[in-house]
């Protein structure tokens, strides 16, 4: 295929992606400006990873609100903290942080565990 | 042991699917070998480097870096994808052809070489950041059962790479005329999943605040998480517990990248992707 013959297929087909990516970041903009308005009512706490154990292992957690998890992995190695329940995996390096935000919760009992060390790392969220 | 190959079974399989699925249906385009190994390649050096700025990737924006770092990497690969899908559309008759006549490689096809090198390269560095950090905690903790561990992981790659190859050569056995519908069907549901994915990470950082909520939960049925629901998950983007807009995204991506086929398509071959 020669080169012009390229650049005409890209100009063919291409017009349709712009639309679809300026229709994506619209819809990213505006849940955005969403998520911001909601954030003062975020409910925060604290998990802390020491020797692949999370500390605490369990928490109670308020239903209906948006809430913010600040994980501490405080070993050297690094842990992947994730949950089925709560739809969530985050890769966080040997002593750093991360941040999980959470969907406002409805009642019930969601299990957490680091995956890199399954036999010690469990957890789980009580909410009520 | 076992807990090190299972991990690294698991990421490397992932990969390794879709570097499956992306060979078969580039079946016959010259130079495919080279970008696919260009891709790999470029997908492990992307590993080590994301791997070494895991911790500055996650703090970024407000703590929702690592999500929006993935999101945009999928969406980059979902654009691959969809133009290798309406590329080979396009050229599905005259491929089918010259393999067929030729038995050989097809020249007219390096266009979409870079996307499907790029594809390759983002799925390698995906999953493979993963592995590398894993890898990592082993040698950190530097206990007695280490070379036990990298021993476990060296499996759990082998096993990963011989089940990626066993799906690309049961692609390969499927006669060439249907191949290229087969395959484009395929890496269309791949890249509608891939949306999806990327959907779920911008959900997670918070970006995405409208319908949020699971529309139904068939993981009693089939779980996301068991091993016939991972495979499904990479091949064709199977959710246990799909968000409305998850569902959105992979309709979409999948209705977009079938009508520019159709529109596409070489017209003396009716089937190449409408059926």
């Amino acid at each position: 295929m020669s080169t012009s013959r390229f650049a005409r297929y890209v100009v063919r087909v291409f017009p349709s992606l712009p639309v679809f990516l300026v229709s994506l970041s619209f819809l990213g903009g505006a849940s955005l400006w969403a998520s911001l308005a909601q954030a003062e009512d975020t409910h925060e706490v604290e998990i802390s990873i020491k020797d692949h154990k999370f500390e605490p292992a369990s928490l109670k957690l308020p239903t209906g609100k948006p809430i913010k998890i600040l994980v501490k992995n405080l070993d050297a190695s690094p842990e992947e903290f994730e949950s089925h329940d709560l739809g969530f995996e985050k890769v966080i390096a040997g002593n750093s942080s991360a941040t999980i935000r959470l969907k406002p919760l409805k009642p019930g009992t969601y299990m957490f565990f680091g995956e890199y060390h399954e036999d010690t790392a469990l957890g789980h969220i009580v909410a009520e | 042991m076992l807990a090190a190959l299972v991990i690294v079974f698991r990421e490397v399989l992932e990969a390794g699917l879709i570097i499956g699925v992306v060979l078969a249906a580039s079946r016959g385009v010259h130079g495919r070998n080279g970008a696919v190994a260009l891709g790999v390649l470029a997908g492990v050096l992307g590993s080590v480097v994301v791997a070494i700025f895991a911790a500055s990737i996650s703090d970024a924006f407000d703590g929702r870096g690592q999500e929006i770092f993935i999101a945009a990497i999928l969406l980059f690969a979902v654009l691959m994808l969809a133009w290798h899908v309406v590329w080979m559309a396009q050229h599905a008759r005259e491929m089918t052809q010259q393999l067929r006549q030729l038995g050989s490689d097809v020249t007219a096809g390096r266009q979409s070489l870079f996307a499907l090198g790029a594809a390759v390269a983002i799925a390698v560095m995906r999953e493979g950041s993963e592995v590398v950090l894993f890898m990592t905690g082993i040698v950190m903790q530097g206990s007695n059962t280490t070379s036990e561990l990298l021993a476990g992981s060296g499996v759990g790659l082998l096993f990963g790479a011989a089940v990626s190859m066993v799906l690309y050569f049961g692609l390969a056995a499927i006669p060439l005329k249907r191949m290229f519908s087969v395959t484009g069907v395929l890496v269309t549901l791949l890249a509608a999943g891939l949306a999806a994915s990327a959907v779920k990470q911008l959900s997670n950082a918070g970006l995405i605040n409208i319908f949020d909520t699971s529309l139904w939960d068939s993981s009693f049925i089939l779980s996301e998480n068991s091993w016939p629901g991972r495979i499904l998950h990479v091949l064709i983007g199977y959710m246990d517990r799909p968000t409305g807009m998850q569902l959105i995204a992979y309709v979409v991506t999948a209705a977009t990248i079938f009508i520019l086929s159709y529109v596409r398509r070489t017209p003396e071959r009716r089937t190449a992707l409408s059926a």
